[in-house]
């Protein structure tokens, strides 16, 4: 499989609403540890290595 | 602060430096540590005389290694001396880690029965190395010196000049083949110029030696973050005779001095323990760990293992059991290349495949420690998530690193192995150490490995063959047939091997699967052990003279 880089997100706005919000309350630390929490959640719920290496890579250039 | 009585083996001048003369052995060994005294009884059991030089007298003082993993007690056992290692030492397999005060992951090292040696045992390295003594003593092949220093090699032509220091003086002797076991800051490495690079992690670690009577379970019990030592890691290891290890992470900063004064360490166990405790100190040591490796194991004539080949953290207690395995590689090749039965670029493999093992297990190594001394406070942040999600759910539990514990390294590439050609029916793939299974011998229960190990071995299921040995010039290999020579009355030895009638291994002396095929065709086993010591069939002649005939 390759990382879907299509849009894929049923309400763009609506989701990036809520990921921005549930860190609202959030000191910096808080957040990076929460990111870090959502990014592991995540990564499990994909599974494929490839998709991930992918993933890794392109957020990592993008820097 | 021990109560540890450590043995003093004694110095004695040896004849040829008593008589002045120059001699020549085949063998010299560098270092009586484990590596050393497994390198002594290796050659032995193969016929080879070899004489071991220590600069010391005694086995190894305070805490050093704990674990010692199934593989290791299987070539300890071929060696004749894994029952009283086994005997001494406590057996366990299960793994527990706690994130604060609560279970977060659990592991089984052995969760199949019908294995003659444990997953794991525990016994302190002096206990260890005493019992290696005391076998390499009783075989009149092996001459063991004391306080004998390696002060300097050089290697002419062919052989090695070693220049020795006694209490006698310096003498010189010669050597066919050098094996370097001095450890970790191996002198030998610095004279032959040989490169050890690698990493080392910017942390400290406390380890103590505690006699306690206590009731924890004989399990490896590891701690991250726990209230009694609140933003590091604890790992806690029962060992014989009550005396326990206990790994106290300290971090970058701490003072190593003042941190192993014993009014700071009781402070610290009473804190785990509890105020009412009664225990008193064994031996104290900071450490900070490092992962290195050489840059290749064969220098010429002299052949690293061990701690001066490779060294690891010992999350994974990876240091003597892969040193071990070092050994179990080289014996058998370095017997043959001296009994004319292989060419020199045998030995060459020894690099290819230990440095192949070496790396494996510095990555095992490494990732542990990373995990457990982040190195950015990012990568903590990650850490911490792993370790708050495994709480929860499963799914984060496998990410959980304390160490992975030391498990042989497949030689999935080696040119020795034969490649699978017309079956890959389970896990025996060539390359991988052999799996031992219950068996019977003329009515008897036995072990399938106690049929492996003195030579190359070809193991067939079924009648396909009615011959009990085959061989080419020098080369033989005994044949074993499942149902003539051993019995498989539980079946676990062919269920273990994926064989069906016809389907035949080619083991080699380390007890390694060279070649495994689904019928028995000698020329096909032939090849695989030419393949095997080096040598190149095609170009064999002996081999193209018998293939002819
Ligand atoms: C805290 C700690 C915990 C560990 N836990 C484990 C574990 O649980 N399991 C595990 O498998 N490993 C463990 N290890 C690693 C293990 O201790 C080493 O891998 C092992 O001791 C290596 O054995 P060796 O024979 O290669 O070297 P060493 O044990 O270092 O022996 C080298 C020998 O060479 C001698 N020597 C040195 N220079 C010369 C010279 N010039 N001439 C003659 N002789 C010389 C020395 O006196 C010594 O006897 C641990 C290590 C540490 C520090």
């Amino acid at each position: 499989m390759m990382l879907n880089l299509a849009p894929n997100i049923a309400d763009p706005d609506d989701f990036y609403a809520e990921l921005v919000n549930s860190q609202r309350n959030l000191d910096e630390e808080q957040a990076l540890r929460m990111n870090a929490r959502l990014i592991l959640l995540l990564a499990n719920h994909i599974g494929d290595r490839t998709v991930l290496t992918e993933a890794i890579a392109r957020a990592r250039a993008a820097g | 602060m021990t109560n540890h009585i450590y043995p003093k083996f004694g110095y004695l001048r040896s004849k040829e430096q008593a008589d002045g003369v120059v001699k020549r052995h085949p063998i010299v060994v560098i270092g009586a540590g484990p590596i050393g005294l497994t390198a002594a009884l290796d050659f032995a059991a193969r016929g080879q005389p070899v004489v071991v030089l220590d600069d010391n007298d005694t086995v190894s003082i305070g805490s050093r290694a704990v674990c010692y993993a199934k593989r290791p007690l299987e070539i300890w056992d071929r060696l004749d001396c894994a029952s009283p290692m086994v005997d001494r030492g406590v057996s366990w397999k299960v793994g527990k880690v706690f994130f604060h005060d609560q279970l977060s992951y659990q592991f089984d090292l052995l969760p199949e029965s019908d294995h003659q040696w444990p997953a794991m045992i525990n016994l302190q390295q002096y206990h260890l190395e005493e019992i290696l003594v005391a076998k390499c003593r009783a075989n009149p092949l092996i001459d063991l010196r004391w306080k004998h220093r390696l002060i300097s090699l050089k290697q002419p032509a062919d052989h090695a000049t070693l220049a020795v220091e006694t209490p006698d003086g310096i003498f010189t002797m010669e050597a066919e083949w050098v094996i370097a076991c001095d450890g970790a800051n191996s002198d030998t490495r610095k004279m032959v110029g040989a490169e050890f690079t690698g990493q080392f992690f910017q942390d400290r670690f406390l380890i103590a030696d505690v006699a306690m009577k206590a009731d924890f379970p004989t399990e490896r019990w590891f701690w991250f973050d726990p209230p009694f030592h609140p933003g590091q890691s604890v790992l806690l290891h029962r060992q014989a005779d009550n005396i326990w290890r206990i790994d106290f992470q300290l971090g970058w900063e701490a003072d190593p001095d003042a941190e192993r004064q014993p009014e700071r360490v009781i402070p610290r166990i009473r804190a785990m323990l509890g105020e009412d405790a009664q225990f008193s100190l064994e031996w104290v040591s900071i450490y900070q760990f490092a992962c290195r490796r050489i840059d290749n194991f064969r220098q010429g004539r002299v052949l690293f293992a061990g701690d001066a080949a490779h060294q690891v953290s010992p999350f994974g207690a990876r240091g003597a059991n892969t040193g071990v395995q070092d050994i179990d590689n080289l014996a058998w090749k370095l017997a043959m290349v001296l009994r004319g039965e292989a060419p020199e670029a045998l030995l060459d493999s020894y690099h290819e495949e230990r440095a192949y093992a070496a790396d494996d297990n510095i990555l095992n190594s490494t990732r542990a420690t990373d995990f457990i001394t982040p190195k950015t406070k990012v990568s903590r942040y990650f850490r911490d998530a792993v370790l708050e999600l495994a709480q929860h759910h499963g799914f984060a539990r496998p990410l959980v690193n304390s160490g992975r514990l030391s498990v042989p390294t497949p030689y999935a590439t080696s040119a020795l192995n034969t490649p699978d050609e017309d079956f890959a029916i389970g896990e025996m793939r060539p390359g991988t150490n052999a799996a031992d299974a219950p068996i019977s011998v003329a009515g008897k229960p036995s072990w399938f490995l106690h049929c492996l190990g003195d030579g190359f071995t070809v193991v067939t299921f079924g009648k396909a063959t009615d011959k009990t040995g085959i061989a080419i010039g020098p080369l033989a290999a005994k044949i074993i047939r499942v149902g003539r020579d051993i019995e498989d009355p539980s079946g676990l030895l062919a269920a273990r091997y994926g064989a069906s009638p016809g389907t035949t291994y080619l083991f080699r002396p380390d007890q390694y699967v060279a070649a495994r095929w689904s019928g028995f065709d000698e020329t096909k086993i032939i090849e695989a052990m030419l393949r095997a010591t080096g040598q190149d069939s095609a170009r064999h002649p002996a081999g193209q003279k018998e293939l002819a005939a």
